[in-house]
């Protein structure tokens, strides 16, 4: 259970390799939360999330639970939460943070490869969203945190792959937040702008960057306050609020 | 039986979450309830708990996903009987009605909360004490009997003489042992509806302390408003009213004629909508300082009424709004006789850290009841409310309660809404004597709140 100044007591990640998402469930540990499930593709062999999991026991997890969890595979999303579900009893948060970046002239010479990252980006977090959903419904209680992207408020020509994916993410996730409403489970989502990080080692960094761990303090901060929607920095909301009306003309210029 | 899925928080207004409400309006249809809620399976079996006027801080009558059994239409109504100077009512009165009938029959309940808009069966759920601790202990001591169902749907009735184990299990047992439906339980005559009160302020915690613990035993009522935001010398000054019930003697001759008229008043509401962050470090100093300024130095047998005197804040309905969307925390401990270095410490770093408190009152505890899970012990107790948002909240009352159990002491569960389990389970060393209680009557667990999910009680 969520207690009255914003600490839970589990966490299930999705994207358990999720350099971000391991920084929040690390935050989330530290302020009291015990048990944890990593889900990722190949999580349950042998040393997969070894490193994590000894990172978080350090932190002070109690638990924490390997999960097998495949992105691409939607027919297996809704076992996967149920199966969560047994390890740790309710899901207190739900960390969504499963993605690819992937690199943009790739995507335009290889449009399959292009697609499959959408896939993981964006058409995976559709079925397994709407089964932690339903699962948080029926428990009464529980908070989706969706990691979007800057990326997807005004998607670029750039990176516009991964852009409209987060787009797709970002719609899909308020509408989810809204229909969610005053059944007891709530929606956060978190628009992070550059963070380095090793899915991000191969594009240059971008103004108003932010760590991982800077993120974790927003996504806890938020918890506290029940806040719907995160940017981080939060300079960032401003800055985009100006980005949004730039001419077209200009903005396909935008170097990256 | 109308059934609805609701949001619901504690007075506290933190942590809110769904849970389908009921409100039975008899005992059978209780017991119905709770078969119900017992026949559900894996992870559709969420449990079920009762709901009074959902004035206990946190999260002890709300339960996520599962059944709250809304006790207020449970067959309204009172009967008095003077011969055993008792009260029967059904456990969703709240102690408001049933003041309205008992002063004008000259009679007042054995223990009232700060607030009076709590139900009989809350009060003894949470053994509720009062400014009368020191002197009448906690409400569990004064009910003679109770009707409990128990999740198997049987309809118990119980008293310290008559299922001792069960019966204290039940007092200050948070709802656990089924749902009560009806008690019989103690009041007190009164000659009118006043009280006669004694007023004293004090310059600092010392002189606080001592004053309390010298004057006590003279009071019936005793508490004392404490400033905790006043720094360096003036560090734990406070406002310490004390009273007897007033006689027809007392009162000036105008009230005489009628001495029981009773005249609860809500002046005003708190608004729908207040901004975060209203009540502040600056805000809460600039009340403190005000209040602390226009009590008496000295006042001795002033007349107060009861709702006055015993309910100040229910004048503000909804008065939990004034701390802004993010909600706040109580927090109450008590620590033993001996321990007031602890108090002193705990006062200290609340005014060092500007935590802006402005209901805070330091009151001495008598003896407890044998309930194991009933808060109440001899000692010192302190109870005070922060804004939920306050930026290191979580910080500051786990070093309180790491303080708070190493002195013996420990924390007011129908208050608390962020503790931690093993330090709650420490706190209460009588917990596997009460588990075991309760295992005999909910063997599958069917009893269960979001309170008791999060302490692992």
């Amino acid at each position: 259970m969520r207690n009255a100044v914003g600490a839970v007591d589990s966490v299930l990640l999705l994207g358990g390799r999720s350099e971000i998402g391991l920084a929040i469930v690390e935050r989330l540990v530290r302020d009291g939360a015990r048990k944890v499930v990593l889900a990722a593709r190949g999580a349950e062999e042998p040393d997969r999330i070894t490193a994590s999991a000894e990172r978080l026991r350090a932190a002070g997890a109690a638990e924490v639970r390997p999960l097998d969890f495949d992105a691409a595979r939607p027919g297996t999303h809704a076992d996967v939460i149920d199966a969560a579900a047994k390890l740790v009893g309710d899901l207190d948060i739900v960390i969504d943070a499963f993605g690819v970046l992937g690199e943009q002239t790739v995507f335009e010479a290889d449009p399959v490869a292009a697609a499959d990252a959408a896939t993981a980006t964006f058409t995976g977090h559709v079925s397994a969203g709407l089964a932690v959903a339903a699962r948080l419904k029926e428990q009464g209680h529980g908070i989706l945190v969706v990691l979007s992207s800057v990326a997807g408020v005004r998607v670029r020509r750039a990176n516009f792959v991964y852009g409209a994916a987060k787009a797709g993410l970002d719609g899909f996730a308020q509408g989810l937040g809204d229909a969610l409403h005053e059944t007891g489970a709530r929606v956060m989502i978190v628009r992070p702008g550059y963070v380095p990080t090793q899915m991000s080692a191969h594009v240059s960094a971008a103004p108003f960057p932010a760590t991982a761990e800077q993120v974790a303090d927003a996504v806890a901060a938020g918890l506290r306050t029940g806040s719907e929607i995160v940017w981080v920095p939060r300079k960032l909301r401003f800055v985009f609020a100006g980005l949004r009306l730039l001419p077209r003309a200009v903005w396909r210029r935008m170097p990256r | 039986m109308r059934r609805q899925r609701r949001l619901l928080t504690g007075w506290g207004r933190t942590a809110p979450t769904a849970a389908t409400v009921a409100r039975p309006r008899t005992t059978e249809e209780v017991a119905l309830l709770l078969r119900e809620a017992g026949r559900r399976e894996g992870t559709r079996r969420r449990g079920a708990i009762a709901r009074g006027l959902g004035r206990s801080y946190g999260d002890a009558a709300q339960c996520a996903g599962g059944l709250v059994v809304d006790c207020a239409d449970l067959a309204p109504g009172y009967r008095i009987d003077p011969e055993s100077s008792t009260v029967t009512a059904s456990s969703g009165t709240s102690l408001a009605d049933l003041m309205e009938h008992l002063v004008e029959h000259g009679y007042f309940v054995p223990v009232t909360p700060g607030t009076r808009h709590v139900t009989v069966g809350g009060a003894i759920s949470a053994d509720i004490h009062g400014k009368n601790h020191h002197v009448d202990s906690s409400f569990g001591a004064h009910v003679r009997s109770l009707t409990l169902v128990t999740p198997d749907g049987a309809e118990r009735r119980i008293g310290p003489d008559r299922d001792p184990d069960l019966f204290w299990a039940t007092v200050g047992g948070m709802g656990m042992t089924g749902v009560i439906t009806e008690a019989t339980f103690g009041i007190i005559p009164v000659e009118t509806a006043g009280v006669r009160v004694d007023t004293d302020r004090t310059p600092d915690l010392d002189s606080t302390l001592a004053v309390m613990s010298e004057t006590d035993d003279h009071y019936h009522y005793t508490v004392c408003w404490i400033d905790l935001l006043a720094r360096g010398r003036a560090m734990g000054r406070g406002v310490l009213t004390r009273a007897h019930h007033a006689q027809v003697t007392d009162l000036p001759p105008r009230r005489r004629r009628a001495p029981l008229r009773y005249t609860p008043r809500t002046v005003a509401g708190a608004p729908l909508r207040v901004p975060p962050r209203l009540l502040n470090t600056w805000s809460v100093r600039a009340f403190n300082t005000a209040y602390y300024a226009r009590a008496p130095k000295r006042a001795r047998g002033q007349i107060h009424e009861l709702s006055s005197f015993f309910h100040p804040l229910d004048a503000v309905r909804d008065w939990n709004r004034m701390y802004g969307p993010h909600g706040l925390v109580q927090y109450q401990f008590v620590v033993p006789f001996g321990e007031e270095p602890t108090l002193r410490r705990i006062v200290a770093r609340l005014a060092s850290a500007g935590a802006p408190s402005f209901l805070a009152v330091l009151k001495r505890f008598g003896e407890g009841t044998p309930a194991p899970l009933s808060f109440p012990c001899p000692g010192w107790t302190l109870a005070l409310d922060l804004p939920a948002d306050l930026p290191g909240l979580a910080r500051l009352l786990r070093s309180f309660d790491e303080q708070v159990l190493a002195a013996g002491g420990r924390l007011y569960l129908a208050k608390d809404s962020r503790a931690e389990p093993a330090v709650v389970h420490a706190m209460y060393p009588r917990l596997g004597e009460w588990r075991r209680v309760r295992q005999s009557v909910d063997p599958e667990g069917v009893l269960v709140s979001d309170l008791a999910r999060r302490l692992e009680l």
